[in-house]
């Protein structure tokens, strides 16, 4: 890692990584708690404050380029990117990979690389940040329950991966398959979903040059509740097909099953892009909230493909989208 | 056991379960105010309201099986109270919808109820709501005589959609309104084997 991420002087040390006032301030917190219903009297802190401040290790990443994408997008803030989370691994409610994440380790990490390739190998997280060179990519991402936020991310083309992983002719899909490990993180002993979490592209989406795979946001190392250390990136499509934390890189013949279809095959397909004309059975899919306008923000219309269209419609040509949603 | 409590006791009882039955709404305006409603502050102000909602009807529901348990009445003279808390946050979960979600887009709304069948259980509830609101008072119960117990028997059938429009909402993890339809069976199930067993006596 030394290589590439460059510590900031106000940054703290590995070994503190959740400080102990943290776990203080907790404490803190439900011991006034207590008193104050005690007393009759809810203070102003505690009841009236859910934003809890975690002190987490952030990192810079050293060397990475801009690139022109989304560069007329007004982000999302950073604080809202990583404390509104879909990451069922450490919780379901939005706010919870953000707490139960910290103690999370995303090195040491080796990406399994198998299927149909020319010869089956592991690559070091490190290895991957030397595929090829990151850049920043602004991107729309529209969550298929409605919301959408435009994020920074630093990676690389999933194309660069690919090549590096040499499948063979057989490769006509690749799979994606996300760490499940009980000891951290803890919602993986409950079945909420079929662990490992499993996602899934055609080859020549893989290949589009909009997929990437990143290693961080904000120019920082991918922070652990948004995928630590690798996920993937498909702008065109809805939130659920980023993959985070990804331990292996499976290619197949056959369209893989992904974990969200199995949960629910009426409502989430092998596809999953975004359209506003295809309505989801809970959610309308054609307006989407824009999360950062605060209270009284209108909701925006959803644009086909998430407004990626002129880059890839061509791939579904042909293709009835209404049946593959 | 203590004495039941006088009218005035049951006044002042009624205004301290009222200011507290504020916290919540005094919570989110507070929230707001400091813009630390989370990420998506409008799906907070709809979670938060339509809890408390849910909370106070389930409150309305266990003033009976308080009495079959323990044999207290008093406490049915708080009943039409909570039914009306409960209304108060139904409005405002409703409002929260019709307006900071949808900006009142009369034909968004119309779609997403008539298209999305958790929505269309909430807002039948909703609109159930409404009559029980409006003859809840004294006057009303009076004026319908026989017919006011029946047309207040329809809170079960909100209750029931209440719960479906929480279950279905819930993506995956359904634990929460596990645990209020948990709650609510349990209301309902000791009016049942009360029901049952005043029968059996009859018998």
């Amino acid at each position: 890692m030394a290589l590439i991420v460059t510590r900031r002087a106000s940054d703290s040390l590995s070994s503190e990584i959740t400080p102990p006032h943290v776990f203080h301030n907790r404490r803190d917190f439900i011991k006034t708690a207590g008193l104050s219903l005690l007393a009759g009297a809810a203070t102003a802190s505690g009841l009236f404050s859910i934003n809890a401040e975690a002190a987490v290790q952030r990192q810079k990443i050293a060397g990475f380029s801009k690139s022109s994408y989304g560069a007329d997008e007004k982000l999302t803030p950073y604080e809202d990117v990583t404390t509104y989370n879909n990451y069922y691994e450490f919780g379901t409610g939005k706010n919870d990979p953000a707490h139960e994440a910290l103690l999370f380790k995303p090195t040491p990490w080796t990406v399994s690389i198998e299927g149909a390739v020319k010869k089956a190998k592991q690559i070091s997280i490190e290895d991957i940040f030397k595929i090829a060179p990151l850049q920043e990519r602004i991107y729309r991402m529209r969550c298929v329950e409605g919301w959408s936020m435009v994020i920074p991310w630093v990676g690389f083309p999933l194309a660069d991966l690919i090549k590096c992983a040499e499948p063979t002719g057989n490769a006509k899909y690749v799979e994606f398959i996300s760490l499940a490990d009980e000891r951290s993180m803890p919602r993986v002993r409950v079945p909420i979903l079929d662990w490992p979490y499993t996602e899934g592209l055609r080859m020549d989406e893989a290949m589009n040059p909009l997929t990437i795979m990143a290693v961080g946001l904000y120019g920082e190392m991918l922070p652990n509740q948004n995928g630590a250390p690798m996920r993937l990136v498909v702008p065109w499509k809805y939130g659920f097909k980023g993959a985070k934390a990804i331990v292996k890189i499976r290619f197949t013949d056959k369209m893989p099953q992904t974990t969200w279809m199995k949960a629910g095959p009426n409502e989430y397909g092998f596809y999953a892009n975004v359209n506003p004309e295809v309505d989801h059975p809970r959610w309308t899919q054609s307006s989407e909230r824009r999360i950062g306008g605060g209270l009284f923000s209108p909701r925006i219309k959803t644009k086909m493909f998430n407004g990626y269209a002129e880059q890839v419609a061509q791939l579904y040509t042909g293709m009835d989208l209404r049946k593959n949603y | 056991m203590l004495p039941a409590p006088s009218k005035k006791q049951i006044f002042w009882l009624k205004g301290v379960i009222i200011a507290i039955a504020m916290i919540p709404l005094i919570r989110l305006f507070i929230l707001g105010w400091q813009d630390s409603l989370g990420a998506n502050p409008i799906q907070f102000v709809e979670h938060s309201t339509g809890t408390w909602a849910l909370v106070m009807l389930l409150i309305t529901l266990s003033m009976t099986p308080i009495r079959l348990l323990t044999g207290l009445t008093w406490q049915i003279q708080l009943r039409g109270m909570f039914g009306l808390l409960m209304f108060f946050y139904v409005c405002l979960h409703f409002l929260a919808y019709i307006w900071l979600d949808f900006w009142f887009v009369w034909e968004d709304i119309a779609y997403d109820i008539g298209k999305h069948p958790f929505v269309l259980v909430g807002f039948s509830a909703f609109v159930l709501t409404i009559p029980l609101a409006f003859t809840s008072n004294n006057f009303m119960m009076r004026r319908l005589k026989g017919r006011w117990k029946t047309l207040h028997r329809l809170v079960y059938i909100i209750a029931i959609l209440v719960i479906m429009h929480f279950w279905w909402l819930v993506k995956k993890d359904i634990t929460e309104p596990f645990i209020y339809a948990t709650v609510l069976a349990m209301l309902l199930g000791i009016r049942i084997y009360f029901n049952y067993k005043k029968i059996l006596k009859k018998a």
